[in-house]
């Protein structure tokens, strides 16, 4: 800061004042709090509320005795099972094992599952409907891929789940999100629950899941539901705000109704952004069902799972690989789906006969049952033969033996540098700290930034990690989201500004960071575990992996919005282009910035707690012990702890990012 | 000139945005007079205390620059907002004390409205954007189709009915936009700045073609513009609103004649007076002469713009006449001389 803008702005100066106080009474409390208050520097354990107590007792009650009158709660969610498992039975017959009579062993199959070519035509037909024959190539290759490397089993029952998933978390989100636009009280109370459910991680959802329904599929879908449908209730609600007030304006001059408005004038003009919605449910149900394995969703994740616990690098890669190419193939037809304009007008379609009108669905349905007919006499037709298959698994098996005998030294010797050098000392530093100035620093933080609200928002949510107990795995927490956020950006900005200023190279980095992103958490922890075995930097390096891509997009974002008038400006004015980038790009593009760093920490979050799949000792290992011991209260509260870090750091960076765009006039 | 009814009449419409705007107006009954205490009570007056009356058949224009509450105006006399205090007669009924079924029923039935951007739904046809009117009503299907093919042929897109809205320039949009407004036959017409959307040329062709429409099937209009010229080309009588009050009610030659306010002089003041005023406006009382002397006859109600080329030749005045043939007055080149002097 310069003299000059001190000398005319005072209210900084009294900024820079309380900063310097905060940190001068935070650092004397850390150098001599240890004798004068110890209290202070630990928290004393008899002071630790034992709410996953009463978390746990509380979920016993509703399980044993809560009833609501007419029904328990036991037979609510046997009732809501019993909804879900109907529909999945079905759609895991169509796509997997066929439709079956009778119970277990003694079940007999009264009808084939679709053909594997069957279902392949579907996919290329979907992808020329919605878009091209490009796609069309695309997702049937991607399909055929499946059958070919042998992965289709697992890739139906995945895909059994989603089918099942997506429509309930769409209608769910869809029916969220109208009562909340209808309705500005139940906007008011489904907003934290949003923020909560897209911040909690998704293990400790699975606990009282798991509790609540089972270990089983129905779990799973149920737990992906959950997980799926606050971004469609989020993307509803502004959808239908975006409406033209004067498409509203014309419902009520027409005279509609308020059901006629909602379905005939709000719902289909909001339909282009309901359509992006859509898409993010599906890619956040795939995600889930990956995930959801843990709790019996079977399918693919429940094979990269296994392999990862039999450390069977080969075969885990190979599935692997799989959802990837799952991912890639309902990613691209989903955004086409969305994207897709109405038909061209036409007078001629209203007299075509039926199975014209309805072309590719004649066509699907012609090769289900060709195929089906053939398939009853020739087994390859019905299912792809397994000694067709190609595996690669040798071949991923390979390659890490490959890296690891020729390279070993090498990792190891940069593993131990950074974990010795970096990650060791910071996390001393910060266990370190007295839990009250932390404290103490997020409240005047959060005053500094946003006023009284944000600061006791800040301490009160940070309170809580202490008084429950967690503190310690808080801050081991923070510590891995922190050194991974700080190399993600040293990483994704330079690449975010690189890329912003030369459009080929973005073209490609966009298409890198598109595909990254659709790839469900779990993938990242092959590749890691592989190269860098367990432990905190192998965390470390699949939650950088995991959290790059909003680094870079934010940045590129930002820079490439920056209004080109003043570029021109600054060019006239004889910059360089260092010159530009720095005085100009950079400066009008922090805010945008902040806002891809507070994305980067809440994908890093979600990650860090999958990791402890890898063996780290952070809150997420405290949500995996709770899942693997089923114990509700342990789970969610650590569940909690880890979303409270997330708003604490998302309303702070939010509200930065607002001071920033204030300053510079860009609101 | 034949006396007609009133359709619409406000009476000392309010709108006030904010907290407490009701019991402000009830405790300010002065409101109207001091406009400064409005501010001071952290209220934002949209609407004014505005007095208007809107007769059957005419064309009635409010004009304001962006801001002056014309379209929150427009919106009141809709009920689409719901004004703070005062009446609105709609053929003799205050429309804010109709219920909540009733609005929508004279809404359904009595009232059409044209959009600024026109307001069409993306994923229906032309035809099916004609007819929703009639669909939201429950129309049958095959009668709401006739009645929009009927109306899609009036304003020129007869053909175009398969199309979709984004298949569509500007001005087809808009004539869409209008044809849909028509399909109930509404009593009453609003168009909310319909034409400002549209490149000028377009613009201008679309004025005639509201014309010609308004020709064939004489429905009273509200008009809402933000652009003098269009409203003194369409408008049979223009309000003039400035910061939520109308300044000026008349006939556009009134406001260029006789400004009431200097807002609205200000305004009148580049208008080609030529346009605008009319020969009997202008015309000297009667000198007298035999009606033989005269170089010839001109009608009272025709523009000076339009008779000017007569004159050029003409060394004698020309008499007057009303629509009945009677002799009212007479006009010389030299007075018309003075108008275009003026500008």
């Amino acid at each position: 800061m310069s003299r000059a803008s001190i000398a005319l702005a005072p209210w900084r100066h009294s900024s820079v004042l309380v900063w310097a106080a905060a940190f001068a009474l935070a650092y004397m409390l850390w150098i001599w709090g240890g004798e004068v208050a110890p209290w202070a520097m630990k928290y004393p354990r008899a002071w630790i509320v034992p709410l996953k107590f009463w978390i746990s007792d509380g979920m016993s009650w509703l399980i044993e005795d809560a009833t609501f009158g007419l029904f328990t709660f036991t037979e609510l969610t046997r009732g809501i099972s019993w909804l879900i498992e109907r529909p999945y039975r079905l759609a895991l017959g169509l796509l997997s094992h066929g439709l079956l009579q009778g119970q277990g062993s003694d079940a007999v199959q009264i009808l084939p599952p679709l053909t594997w070519i069957a279902i392949v035509a579907i996919v290329v037909a979907l992808g020329r409907f919605t878009k091209d024959w490009a796609l069309a190539a695309l997702a049937g290759g991607c399909f055929a891929y499946l059958a070919i490397f042998g992965q289709w089993d697992g890739a139906m029952v995945t895909l059994a789940s989603i089918l099942i998933a997506v429509p309930f978390g769409i209608a769910g989100g869809l029916f969220a999100g109208l009562a909340s636009y209808r309705w500005r009280t139940i906007e008011r109370l489904i907003r934290p629950v949003l923020d909560l459910m897209q911040t909690v991680p998704v293990f400790a959802y699975l606990v009282p899941i798991l509790f609540l329904f089972g270990f089983g599929p129905v779990s799973a879908i149920i737990a992906t539901i959950v997980y799926a449908m606050p971004p469609m209730v989020r993307i509803t609600i502004m959808a239908l705000r975006g409406v033209p007030g004067e498409m509203v304006d014309l419902g009520n001059m027409v005279g509609c109704s308020r059901r006629q408005m909602t379905w005939k004038v709000l719902v289909p003009s909001a339909m282009p952004g309901l359509m992006v919605g859509v898409n993010q449910v599906i890619m956040l149900s795939l995600n889930m069902v990956i995930i959801a394995s843990m709790i019996g969703a079977g399918g693919l994740g429940f094979e990269v799972l296994a392999s990862l616990r039999r450390l069977d690098i080969g075969s885990g890669i190979e599935s692997g690989v799989a959802i990837v190419v799952l991912a890639i193939a309902l990613d691209r037809l989903s955004q086409a789906l969305a994207n897709k304009n109405p038909p061209e007008h036409s007078e001629a379609e209203a007299r075509l006969p039926l199975w014209r009108r309805y072309a590719y669905t004649s066509v699907c349905l012609a090769i289900v049952f060709a195929t089906g007919l053939v398939g009853l006499a020739a087994g390859w037709v019905q299912s792809y033969p397994e000694a067709w298959a190609v595996t690669t698994g040798s071949l991923g098996e390979n390659l890490v033996r490959w890296i690891n005998v020729n390279y070993f030294d090498q990792l190891e010797a940069v593993k131990t540098a950074v974990l010795l050098n970096v990650l060791i000392p910071f996390k001393r530093f910060l266990l370190g700290l007295p839990w009250i100035a932390v404290v103490a620093l997020l409240a005047v933080a959060g005053w500094r930034l946003g006023g009284w609200r944000l600061a006791l928002l800040c301490a009160v949510l940070s309170l809580f990690n202490v008084t429950v107990g967690l503190w310690a795995k808080s801050m081991i927490t923070v510590y891995l989201c922190g050194i991974s956020v700080v190399f993600a950006a040293l990483i994704g900005i330079p690449i975010g500004i690189l890329a912003a200023e030369r459009e080929r190279l973005w073209g490609f980095v966009k298409v890198v960071i598109d595909t990254l992103q659709t790839l469900p958490s779990f993938v990242y922890l092959m590749p890691v575990v592989m190269l860098f075995r367990v432990g905190d930097f192998a965390a470390m390096i699949a939650v950088i992996a995991y959290a790059l891509a909003p680094a870079i997009r934010y940045t590129a974002h930002g820079i490439r919005q920056v209004d080109p008038h003043l570029i021109e400006a600054g060019i006239v004015s004889g910059c360089t282009r260092f010159q530009i980038l720095t005085k100009i790009k950079l400066k009008l593009a922090l805010p945008e910035i902040m806002l891809g760093i507070n994305q980067t920490i809440m994908l890093a979050l979600s990650m860090l707690v999958i990791t402890a799949l890898v063996g780290t000792r952070d809150l997420g290992q405290e949500v995996y012990i709770a899942l693997t011991k089923a114990d509700t209260g342990r789970g969610i509260t650590a569940g909690l702890c880890v979303a409270f870090i997330a708003i604490i750091a998302d309303r702070l960076i939010t509200a930065g990012a607002q001071r920033a765009k204030a300053r510079l006039g860009l609101e | 000139m034949t006396e007609t009814r009133s359709k619409l009449i406000c009476r000392s419409v309010w709108k006030l945005f904010g907290r407490d705007a009701e019991a402000f107006l009830r405790d300010h009954p002065d409101a109207a007079s001091a406009p400064e205490r409005i501010a001071e009570a952290g209220l934002i007056g949209a609407v004014r205390a505005v007095d208007l009356e809107v007769r059957e058949g005419e064309i009635f224009v409010i004009m304001g620059l962006s801001g002056s509450g014309k379209s929150t105006l427009v919106r009141c006399m809709s009920r689409l907002i719901e004004p703070t205090a005062g009446e609105i007669l709609f053929d003799g009924q205050d429309l804010l004390k109709a219920s909540v079924k009733e609005m929508i029923d004279i809404r359904r039935h009595r009232m059409g409205m044209v959009f600024q951007h026109f307001a069409l739904l993306p994923h229906l046809t032309v035809l099916g954007n004609v007819a929703f009117p009639l669909e939201v009503q429950g129309a049958p299907r095959g009668e709401r189709e006739r009645r929009a093919r009927e109306i899609i042929e009036l304003v020129g897109l007869g053909g175009r009915e398969g199309y979709y809205p984004r298949e569509l320039s500007g001005g087809q949009q808009q004539r869409v936009g209008i044809a849909r407004s028509l399909a109930v036959e509404p009593e009453l017409w609003f168009l909310d700045e319909p034409f400002s959307a549209l490149d000028p040329l377009i613009r201008r062709e679309m004025q005639d073609e509201f014309l010609r429409l308004q020709q064939m099937l004489k429905k009273t209009i509200v008009f809402i513009t933000h652009d003098f010229d269009e409203a003194i080309r369409l408008a049979d009588r223009i309000a003039i609103m400035k910061d939520g009050a109308v300044d000026q009610i008349g006939a556009p030659e009134d406001l260029v004649v006789r400004p009431a306010t200097p807002y609205v002089a200000e305004f009148t003041r580049d208008v080609s007076r030529a346009k605008v005023l009319s020969v009997g406006s202008v015309m000297k009382p009667l000198n007298s002469q035999a009606r033989g002397d005269y170089a010839g006859e001109l009608t009272a109600n025709q523009k000076i713009a339009q008779i000017a080329p007569l004159l050029r030749a003409a060394r004698r005045p020309f008499a007057v006449i009303d629509a009945e043939g009677g002799l009212i007055g007479e006009l010389a080149r030299d007075d018309v001389i003075d108008i275009l002097m003026e500008g």
